[in-house]
């Protein structure tokens, strides 16, 4: 893993959802490169395409039209089963409302992952990384939205995921809730090094990233780099 | 599994052993929802217990029959003759295909029982001198048969049984106008009355009719039959078609007044026990496949709602990298695991409840001895029908499951569609509360799964018809039979027909009032390549207290000539009013005679054929003769008018039909509607089990909105109300739907369970489709009585926690 390698390159990726006689544009032509070991924050108003893009780069879905490379596979062009190995090996999801499996404890709901994974972390270690070492054996409904989230985020990484992508991860959190889990996920992109994407509607967000992309309406129209990460604790909500 | 190109995944997706995190969401899975999975377990029980016990009881009767018919030699062929010179034995024992002969005295005699006041009627047969019989051996119970003894008898065991007769206990009979004392010396079973019933009935009365066997040598002096036979039966060795076995004996026995042997397809005992077999036979398709059926759509809607709340998780775990085929393996494994449990338990109950059965109709077929097994075949069988309904009914949630795109389900599931009903628009809607107006939001929302819920209560509903019409509807056959179609007290058959002068003597004893006298024939009737072997009643052309009705119900007048016949025997021949039936007359010098088929008549027990009894003369070239007398009498005076009745020496037997109409009832509720109680009592369970699932279905989809109806201030009652209203309504739905299921399959049934002994008339009672109502209301009202502690504790905290 050189810094400054080429994870995912997408040229001109279109995406549109078909509803009836009305066509959705969701993505309207994406140029984007995301380079090992960044953290880049997605910006932009609700309903840009900020969640189609990033469900095109984690395998979940599949471009309409365009290119899109991930280390030099073409994703665009991959089958059901290559996208599922690609989803189960390279990526880790975040999601907004931590989608954590109820009828599994903190730890089997990380275990579910690391299972599948070819050289996970163990769930405990995951865990600690988050610091929910002493939380495991909870269920999801014993768990506060940020404990549950930092589950979600332990269970992302525990596969030792070459990319991280997080939709809107403290979207539904409070503000100090929202400290703590962007530290999570900035410790882990230092320490291990993982490639990250982060959506949010969130202006302040941008300053703990590398770039920020700003989005408009099924387009990237801006670039900003940061010359410097802020901490997210001293981001001002 | 793995991808052709790059390297196969270093660990399997399979479920497996490496999966263990997804294994135990199944089990949690499954205890989250136990409620539905059980019910779902009980009707797979239901089903797969319903196949088990008839099989396996149809298998072991059947084993049974197989085993006693071989070691006990039982006939092949059974000929009745007038008398013929026991030389004749070796002639029959000559004829090709014949392996064993054995000539009988066959005689019928009146049997009295110390302490029992009602005529009894019976049979006695001849133990051929020196040795116990070869054909249709004896099983000996207990006693030693009465080989040489004068007045030693060997009794039948069920007669024996039901006077509570030991050995050594005395009777008396009548045998050809003589009286005699004989002492029982053994209790017996036998081949040829496994199923024991006098000729001429179709329900057996152990009571009033015995089987009995004495010594050739004492037998045939009382008899006057010493050095002759009356009977012959034979077992064949399988070298020549039976047919034409029998058209040699028949050629050989004609000049001996021969009646023409049956095989024993036309043997009473084996005949009704076939009968008795095929009805069990016709269960073991018919209620398994509903019960079956129903599994199915139960899993199919439990599966189906599953995979509907649980679309986040599942796109998660794909996101995760889990395979299509892993996901779908998991939801199969799921309905796999209820399926396996109902399968379980199904056999389990099955093969305990199966021996019970199959000991219950032991009662009303002798056997020496009940030869239970189980076999695997019958067990695999059963799981397989399972799994194949389960296949059905789990296949289409788990293809959904599998083929849901991971990013799609990521989003919420897409917010519902609003449009306003027919009702909403309508300017009742002002008037509903909104709790009702949530309601039918809820239900018009969700219209599919509301039709889903409607049929799933409707199927139980059904099946409550189907257990339950049986009992409604042998009742209006009984009705129908005795009330209807047979209104005579007393019945007197003479021993050999008489003038009808006969009819005047019998108007004096006490207590008669009214006296038809009848001429009946037995007949076979040939059609094509088939016959049949029943009787031709002659009797009066207005009889009051025989008379023949059309299906619906409205008299048919005896014609001039003609026939009529049994509708149900007339379709199986293949003929109809206008056609010339062949007869083949049973009685005397058997001829073949021809008679057209004026109509056909409807009744439900037996089956028979009519003519006006002066035509019936005429066709038996005969003087105007009878066979019998139905008669009226005062109930009051009924013992002392059959004490002098018993009297008469031309009488062969009388029996009272109120007596053979109760015999009649307590049979039929012995088998038929024992069965039919258990059916009920399934459908009972099942009812429940659907209603239950259903409510409980509607209660966890709701629990979020109902608390938070409770957040903004509604009472427990009004939050309650929701969900009773819903069920309320559904329920209200589907039982006419219910009924119009369960009259076609009633239909079904009744149309598979036709035989010529009875034919339990397709007739719904109201009463069967209100108590099915009711039995669904009532499986309503204790569903919601179960869940209305959880909707009292409503958790509005948790329940409004994790997020949507
Ligand atoms: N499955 C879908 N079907 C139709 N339209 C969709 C679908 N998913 C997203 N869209 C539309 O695509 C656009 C972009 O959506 P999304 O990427 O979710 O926006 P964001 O995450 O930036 O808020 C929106 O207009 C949305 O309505
Ligand atoms: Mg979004």
């Amino acid at each position: 893993m050189h810094p400054g390698e080429a994870v995912f390159v997408a040229q001109d990726l279109t995406k549109h959802y078909e509803m009836g006689e009305v066509t959705i544009e969701a993505l309207r032509g994406v140029d984007l490169e995301l380079r090992t070991g960044e953290l880049v924050v997605l910006l932009g108003p609700s309903g840009c395409g900020k969640s189609t893009l990033l469900n095109i780069l984690g395998g979940l879905d599949t471009a309409s039209g365009g290119s899109l490379r991930y280390r030099g596979q073409d994703l665009t062009r991959a089958g059901e089963r290559m996208l599922t190995r690609y989803r189960r090996n390279d990526v880790g999801f975040v999601f907004q409302f931590y989608n954590m499996i109820p009828s599994l404890t903190a730890r089997e709901n990380v275990a579910i992952v690391t299972e599948i994974a070819p050289d996970p972390l163990s769930p405990e270690e995951a865990l600690s990384l988050v610091g929910l070492a002493d939380r495991m054996d909870h269920f999801p409904s014993q768990l506060s939205g940020g404990q549950q989230q930092r589950v979600a985020i332990a269970r992302a990484i525990a596969k030792r995921p070459s990319v991280l992508l997080c939709d809107e991860p403290t979207g539904a959190l409070d503000s100090a809730t929202s400290v703590s889990v962007l530290e999570s996920l900035e410790t882990l992109n230092r320490e291990l090094g993982t490639t990250t994407a982060l959506i949010t509607h969130n202006q302040c967000i941008g300053g703990m990233a590398d770039r920020v992309l700003h989005m408009s309406d099924g387009r990237i129209v801006n670039v900003t780099a940061n010359p410097s990460r802020a901490a997210p604790r001293d981001l001002h909500w | 599994m793995s991808p052709p190109t790059p390297p196969a995944p270093p660990r399997a997706i399979f479920i497996g052993e490496n999966m263990r995190a997804l294994n135990r969401k199944l089990f949690r899975d499954l205890s989250h929802s136990k409620g539905q999975s059980f019910a779902i377990a009980t009707v797979m029980a239901a089903g797969v217990m319903t196949l088990v016990v008839f099989v396996t009881a149809l298998d072991a009767l059947r084993f049974t029959q197989e085993r006693f018919y071989d070691d006990h030699e039982f006939a092949h062929l059974f000929a009745d003759l007038t008398r013929a010179p026991k030389q004749l034995e070796s002639r029959i024992r000559a004829l090709p295909g014949v392996r064993g002969v054995e000539i009988r005295v066959r005689a019928p005699v009146r049997v009295e029982v110390e302490g029992f006041p009602d005529p009894v009627r019976g049979e006695i047969l001849s133990i051929p001198p020196g040795h116990p019989p070869e054909i249709n051996r004896l099983y000996l119970r207990r006693g030693m048969l009465p080989e040489g003894s004068e007045t030693a008898i060997a009794v039948n065991e069920v007669f024996a049984a039901a006077h509570g007769l030991q050995i050594g206990d005395t009777l008396r009979m009548v045998i050809r106008g003589q009286r005699v004392r004989l002492r029982v010396s053994a209790i017996v079973l036998s081949p040829e009355f496994v199923y024991q019933l006098a000729p001429g009935s179709l329900i057996p009365d152990y009571e009033r009719y015995g089987v009995f066997w004495m010594s050739e040598r004492v037998l045939s002096r009382a008899f006057a039959m010493e050095g002759a036979f009356n009977n012959v039966v034979l077992t064949l060795d399988g070298t020549v078609p039976e047919a034409d076995v029998k058209a040699e004996l028949d050629r050989l026995l004609a000049r001996y007044g021969g009646l023409g042997a049956a095989g024993r397809d036309e043997q009473v005992s084996h005949r009704f026990l076939e009968e008795e077999l095929s009805q069990i036979e016709a269960m073991t398709t018919v209620l398994p496949a509903v019960f079956l059926g129903t599994a199915a759509f139960l899993l199919h809607v439990l599966m189906g709602r599953m995979v509907r709340t649980q679309r986040e998780q599942i796109a998660l775990l794909k996101a995760f990298g889990y395979s299509n085929r892993a996901i779908a393996a998991h939801y199969a494994s799921f309905s796999g695991l209820v399926v396996s449990i109902g399968v379980i338990a199904g056999v389990v109950l099955g093969a305990r409840v199966a021996e019970g059965l199959a000991r219950m109709y032991l009662t009303y077929f002798r056997f020496p001895d009940l030869d239970f097994r189980l076999r695997s075949g019958v067990l695999l069988l059963s799981a397989a029908v399972a799994g194949g309904a389960a296949l059905v009914g789990a296949f289409s949630a788990v293809r959904q499951a599998a083929s849901l795109p991971p990013a799609e389900a990521m989003r919420p599931a897409p917010p519902p569609t609003f449009r306003k009903t027919l009702l909403e628009r309508s300017p009742l809607w002002g008037h509903f509360a909104q709790t009702s107006r949530i309601m039918f939001r809820n239900l018009s929302r969700h219209p599919l799964k509301a039709v889903f819920s409607v049929t799933a209560i409707a199927c139980g509903c059904a099946l409550l018809v189907v257990g339950s019409y049986q009992f409604g509807a042998v009742d209006h056959m009984l009705d129908i039979q005795y009330r209807v179609l047979m209104p005579m007290d007393a019945h007197l058959m003479f021993t050999d027909p008489v003038h009808e002068r006969a009819l005047g003597e019998l108007r004096h004893p006490t207590g008669v009032r009214y006296l038809e006298g009848y001429r009946s024939v037995p007949v076979r009737v040939h059609q094509g390549f088939r016959s049949v072997q029943t009787s031709i009643l002659g009797m009066e052309a207005d009889s009051a207290l025989r008379p023949l009705v059309t299906e619906s119900g409205r008299r048919v007048p005896l014609p001039r000539d003609g026939l009529l016949m049994t509708d149900f025997l007339a379709e199986d021949l293949g003929l109809k009013a206008g056609d010339t039936v062949a007869l083949e007359i049973l009685e005397g010098r058997r001829r073949r005679v021809y008679a057209p088929l004026a109509g056909v008549v409807s009744e439900p027990m037996g089956v028979n054929l009519y003519m006006e009894r002066r035509a019936l003369n005429r066709l038996l070239r005969e003087g105007p003769a009878l066979s019998g007398v139905w008669m009226l009498n005062d109930a009051e005076q009924q013992e002392q008018l059959f004490q002098e009745l018993a009297e008469v020496p031309a009488l062969a037997g009388m029996s009272d039909m109120r007596q053979a109409e109760r015999n009649v009832r307590a049979h039929i509720e012995g088998t038929t509607l024992g069965v039919m109680g258990v059916v009920l009592l399934l459908s009972f369970s099942i009812s429940f089990a659907v209603v239950y699932n259903n409510a409980r279905i509607a209660l966890a989809e709701r629990e979020r909105e109902l608390a938070t109806l409770r957040v903004l201030g509604f009472s427990r009652g009004e939050v309650a109300w929701v969900l009773v209203a819903e069920v309320a309504l559904l329920t209200t739905l589907a039982i006419p739907l219910g009924w119009l299921l369960g009259t076609g399959l009633a239909r079904l049934l009744s149309k598979s369970m036709s035989m010529d002994l009875y034919r339990v008339p397709f007739h719904i009672t109201p009463w069967t489709y209100s108590f099915s109502a009711a039995a669904i209301l009532g499986a309503s009202l204790i569903s919601l009585l179960l869940m209305s502690r959880r909707v009292w504790r409503l958790d509005m905290v948790s329940a409004l926690k994790s997020a949507e």
